[in-house]
């Protein structure tokens, strides 16, 4: 009797759980296989049996039901005067005209004052005095350079195309961080609201893009305005967190102060809380500018126009030169903009003491640069608008340059995709898509239970039910096996990389460095290079996974492994470790917890990457929502967003669960 | 109430965990340590009574955990006490509105901490105007008062720099200038030096007497270093798990220790330094012997004198009247606290 309880309460018993149910029921039902035409309900979920007359063939009806939910909030006049969706489309108008202002200032010009647009040496200049302030030279180069490309190399418009997108960026950031910290704010000083807005949060961050981009355009409709609200949507959570954050780790101490001197509600607010909390909400100001420009490519799908829409019309024309010449230029930006803000979230305050010049030499700098650049636009037409001559395009010479370089590789490639295909990911599909929906409930009820309490089994229970249910099973399933294909490349190349990295301090700076130029890179870039290589496969969509979504493994490494307290490593040494002792005895364990994190991070980017790899054609749930996309089918595309922020969220709670336990026993805080 | 007292405090509680209010109001206000383990309670303060009197130096010494800090923010209603009532010159605290706070707290109370709470994107003169500005008070008139502070605590001349281009005695020092900008009448210190090197410390011990015997404020002092107590105080109040175990002047503590508690903080203490002749004579014994020492001499003065003589001296007070005798035995007795149990 005390046998079978030990097994019951083993690991063992968990984790091999869903297979034991799976054997089995080869005994039980006899047409198993899904191949069959009506598979037994065990294994893929029924059709549905509430209605039955809906478009979806889901046990339960959620798309439907998003419709009439839809349609309600499109058709129903609030008080008989005004449909949700007007009230949405009122708010997308004044945003409009916040766009008209930047879009006019950076391209459009004021054509009734007869002013044109701010002239390019204007930018330039401000932006080289702007990396000075921040940080100094290095970064005042780094600005100059980018914007001098996009001088430079503006034989097919990327200048305006970049422009344009810049008017869109510079009202969307905005308005996504000042959300934000409102919600931020609210959240800290309102312990319900946070607690509605926490799940918010995490649903939101972990929805496709695509699919709130259908619901935007039946609510606010199509063009830049739309991108700017779908731009917003998608970064105002970051800003939020960060700002929660920020303001729940000031110094109970610096708190205290600011109630002893007196301080009223909101004087503690804008006087004590925000100043101390600067630096994080500066970091959330910097993530969010980073939303934004990962969306200027996903917000060109609803026709926002800009540097991202003309990517995309080179991509689906497979015009990959081109397509070239406008990455390296969004590349360019989002390095730009992201080593701008880090510049300002960092920034401590200075002193200088002096004259008025000697005190405030930036903006004194600013000033007379201003005048200077006036003065040459007034007088050279050369620096008002750079003449087409003497731009350049490289991308004749760049399509001839991946063709022959494609060309050369064709045979060793093909050999490899086919290799890759046949030995590892055909296979791998099939375990996938043979798993019973019901045993994959089962196991991760089970880990859940495993790991903590009835609660955590309970919800990630009900997160697998609701795709099950759905009616997209076998499709979110062949997410899931791209997924975690992806995600066993990635710790396959991660996990040695962050070991061989962490050894010598001047390898990990140089790997942090890379990964972050690499993370910065907005996500659709990566689809470039996949299809220069592997042309339209499943394995040039998780070629473009694995690079995007190594980053994380590899940095949770590094820092899991140089996180080891140094007096533990100390005692290792000085009981006679050997290296390798020492690695595998000592600083793998310790650094484990970390590296799950890190898994976890990476499972999150793959499952983004894997939606807008969906765009190359493979056939999960990220095809699902594209065609959903096609038709404006809301219910839909908020579903299938839901089935696949739930996948995310399902591995999330485990694992980062399974990290905190373990780093509760090795004796971690936090 | 006492008159003098310019803080009072009666049967103060605070007790974290579920529903604390209803849980003391079921034991009557008065549960056992017993039966607050049982429900799971974590008890900060005790019963805690106390009255701090206009112009002194009160210490509340502790170990960590002892609730010396809780007791601290509960006088200033930084944290609200789960039962007791805090009187702030004869007005209860705890009754007091929002705004009556934030004009006591504007007006009358300073208060310094143990890691500083600079604000950080504030220069040193922002940083002590700070009280003054949310005032409301004019920028010349507030950068006035805290440039005179500044150089009250020795910092003139680095009225521009931030907090991170200090070191850690120069950032108690504005956390000092701050607390004392609005010239509060009741300064509270919580652990001030208790970040600082020894070295430090000990200077801004030095500095912190002699800013008190410019400015004469009510002061309530959190250490939970004995020297430092003993150096600073008029009166020392000792906390032991939530629980004031004894309150007196440092010769009381040494000489009479209410418990096994207080006596193992006291026995390493150099006795002969601190207890003066009034502290250690025997009381009843009021004949007037030949050889006569003042009351308020230290032992460390009259004790080679007391030892060599074989005879017993007589303690008189200032007006030359003789309140009580001291020989030998009372002076070894003192001296080594082991042997007062035997």
């Amino acid at each position: 009797m005390n046998k079978i309880k030990t097994i019951f309460r083993g690991k063992f018993f968990f984790i091999f759980a869903p297979f034991i149910f799976l054997w089995l029921l080869r005994y039980i039902i006899p047409n198993y296989t899904i191949s069959s035409k009506t598979p037994h309900w065990a294994y893929i979920p029924p059709k549905s049996c509430l209605g039955g007359c809906g478009s979806i063939d889901g046990l339960i009806p959620f798309v439907d039901w998003t419709n009439a939910l839809i349609q309600f909030l499109r058709k129903y006049e609030i008080f008989g005067l005004f449909t949700f969706r007007d009230f949405t489309r009122g708010i997308a108008n004044y945003v409009d005209k916040f766009l008209d202002f930047t879009e006019a200032v950076l391209h459009k010009g004021f054509p009734s004052y007869d002013v044109g647009p701010l002239p390019w040496i204007f930018i330039l200049t401000l932006t080289i005095i702007l990396g000075f302030y921040l940080r100094g030279w290095r970064l005042a180069l780094l600005g100059g350079a980018c914007f001098s490309y996009l001088i430079l190399f503006s034989k097919r418009g990327i200048w305006e195309l970049s422009m344009k997108s810049l008017a869109a960026i510079s009202v969307s950031a905005p308005l996504a961080a000042l959300i934000g910290l409102c919600l931020g704010i609210l959240a800290v000083k309102r312990k319900r609201f946070a607690n509605f807005l926490w799940p918010m949060l995490n649903i939101l961050q972990s929805l496709p893009h695509f699919s709130y981009l259908i619901l935007v355009v039946i609510f606010v409709g199509i063009g830049t305005k739309a991108g700017v609200i779908a731009t917003v949507i998608f970064a105002f959570p970051p800003m939020a967190r960060l700002t929660i954050l920020g303001l729940q780790n000031i110094s109970q101490e610096i708190k205290e102060a600011g109630v002893m001197a007196g301080c009223t509600k909101w004087q503690m607010l804008f006087k004590v809380e925000i100043p101390a909390a600067r630096s994080p909400i500066m970091l959330g100001i910097n993530q969010v500018i980073m939303q934004c420009l990962a969306m200027i490519v996903i917000a060109a799908f609803i026709g926002q126009p800009g540097l991202g829409h003309d990517l995309l019309i080179r991509l689906q024309g497979l015009r990959l030169g081109e397509a070239f010449e406008i990455g390296v230029a969004v590349v360019l930006i989002a390095i730009t903009l992201d080593r701008y803000s880090q510049a300002l979230a960092l920034k401590e305050p200075e002193r200088r003491e002096g004259n008025f010049v000697k005190r405030n030499p930036y903006l004194c700098a600013t000033f007379f640069a201003i005048i200077i650049c006036s003065i040459l636009v007034f007088l050279f037409p050369f620096f008002n608008e750079y003449p087409k001559e003497l731009t350049v395009s490289a991308s004749v010479y760049l399509d001839n340059a991946i063709k022959s370089f494609t060309r050369s590789l064709f045979v060793p490639l093909g050999i490899f995709r086919d290799w890759m295909l046949i030995y590892f990911l055909m296979p791998l599909k099939a375990v996938f898509q043979s798993m019973p929906w019901t045993g994959v409930i089962l196991f991760v009820g089970a880990i859940g239970w495993k790991l903590g309490k009835m609660r955590l089994a309970l919800t990630v229970m009900l997160f697998v039910f609701f795709i099950a249910s759905s009616g997209y099973w076998v499709r979110a399933m062949i997410t899931v096996y791209m997924v975690f294909a992806s995600l066993v490349i990635c710790a396959l190349i991660g996990i040695p990389l962050g070991i061989w990295a962490s050894k010598k301090e001047s390898r990990t700076k140089i790997v942090l460095n890379i990964c972050d130029i690499f993370q910065t890179f907005p996500s659709f870039i990566y689809l470039l290079p996949a299809i220069m290589l592997f042309q339209i496969s499943d394995v040039s969509a998780i070629f473009a996974i694995v690079i995007y979504s190594s980053i994380p493994m590899i940095r949770y490494t590094i820092f899991g492994l140089r996180g080891v307290p140094q007096h533990i490593i100390e005692a290792a040494i000085t009981s006679g470790c050997t290296q390798r002792q020492l690695l595998w005895k000592v600083r793998m364990p310790l650094a484990f917890p970390e590296i799950i994190l890190g898994a976890n991070q990476t499972l999150m980017f793959s499952l983004f990457m894997v939606m807008i790899a969906g765009f190359i054609g493979t056939v999960d749930l990220s095809q699902e929502i594209f065609r959903a996309l096609s038709f404006s089918d809301g219910g839909k595309g908020l579903i299938i967003g839901l089935c696949v922020a739930f996948i995310g969220l399902t591995a999330d709670r485990l694992l980062v669960e399974w990290s905190k336990q373990m780093k509760l026993k090795l004796g971690f805080k936090n | 109430m006492n008159k003098e007292a310019k803080i009072s405090c009666k049967n103060i509680w605070k007790l974290y965990g579920e529903a604390p209010e209803k849980f003391l109001k079921n034991t009557n206000n008065n549960p056992t340590t017993e039966e607050i383990k049982k429900n799971n309670y974590i008890p900060a303060v005790r019963d805690a009574s106390i009255d701090v009197n206009t112009g002194e130096i009160l210490v509340i010494m502790g170990l960590s955990g002892s609730g010396k800090s809780t007791l601290l923010r509960c006088m200033s209603k930084l944290i609200e006490p789960t039962h007791g009532q805090v009187f702030f010159e004869g007005n209860d605290l705890l009754k007091a509105s929002e705004k009556e706070l934030i004009d006591i707290r504007r007006h009358k109370m300073g208060m310094v901490f143990q890691h500083f709470a600079l604000l950080p994107h504030r220069t040193v003169l922002q940083n002590v105007a700070f009280p003054l500005e949310v005032q409301g008070q004019e920028i010349q008139k507030r950068e006035e008062r805290a440039k005179d502070v500044i150089k009250l605590v020795g910092l003139e001349g680095r009225e521009k720099y931030y907090p991170r281009e200090l070191s850690g005695g120069q950032q108690q020092r504005v956390g000092l200038a701050r607390s004392l900008a609005v010239e509060p009448d009741v300064w509270f210190l919580d652990e001030p030096f208790s970040a600082l090197d020894p070295l430090i410390r000990k200077e801004m011990q030095n500095e912190f007497l002699r800013l008190q015997s410019m400015l004469k404020k009510t002061i309530v002092f959190i250490t939970h270093d004995f020297d430092e107590a003993i150096r600073l105080a008029d009166r020392i109040a000792i906390m032991y798990e939530g629980l004031i175990v004894q309150v007196g002047t440092p010769e009381e503590l040494i000489t009479k220790p209410a418990t096994d508690y207080v006596a193992e903080f006291t026995k390493d203490i150099p006795r002969s330094k601190l207890l003066n002749a009034e502290s250690i004579m025997n009381e009843k014994d009021k004949k007037p012997y030949e050889n006569k020492v003042n009351y308020s001499d230290k032992i460390e003065k009259i004790a080679s004198k007391v030892l060599k003589s074989e005879s017993i001296f007589s303690v008189v007070d200032d007006n030359k009247e003789v309140i009580g005798s001291l020989s030998k035995k009372e002076l070894i007795k003192a001296l080594f606290a082991e042997d007062k149990n035997e």
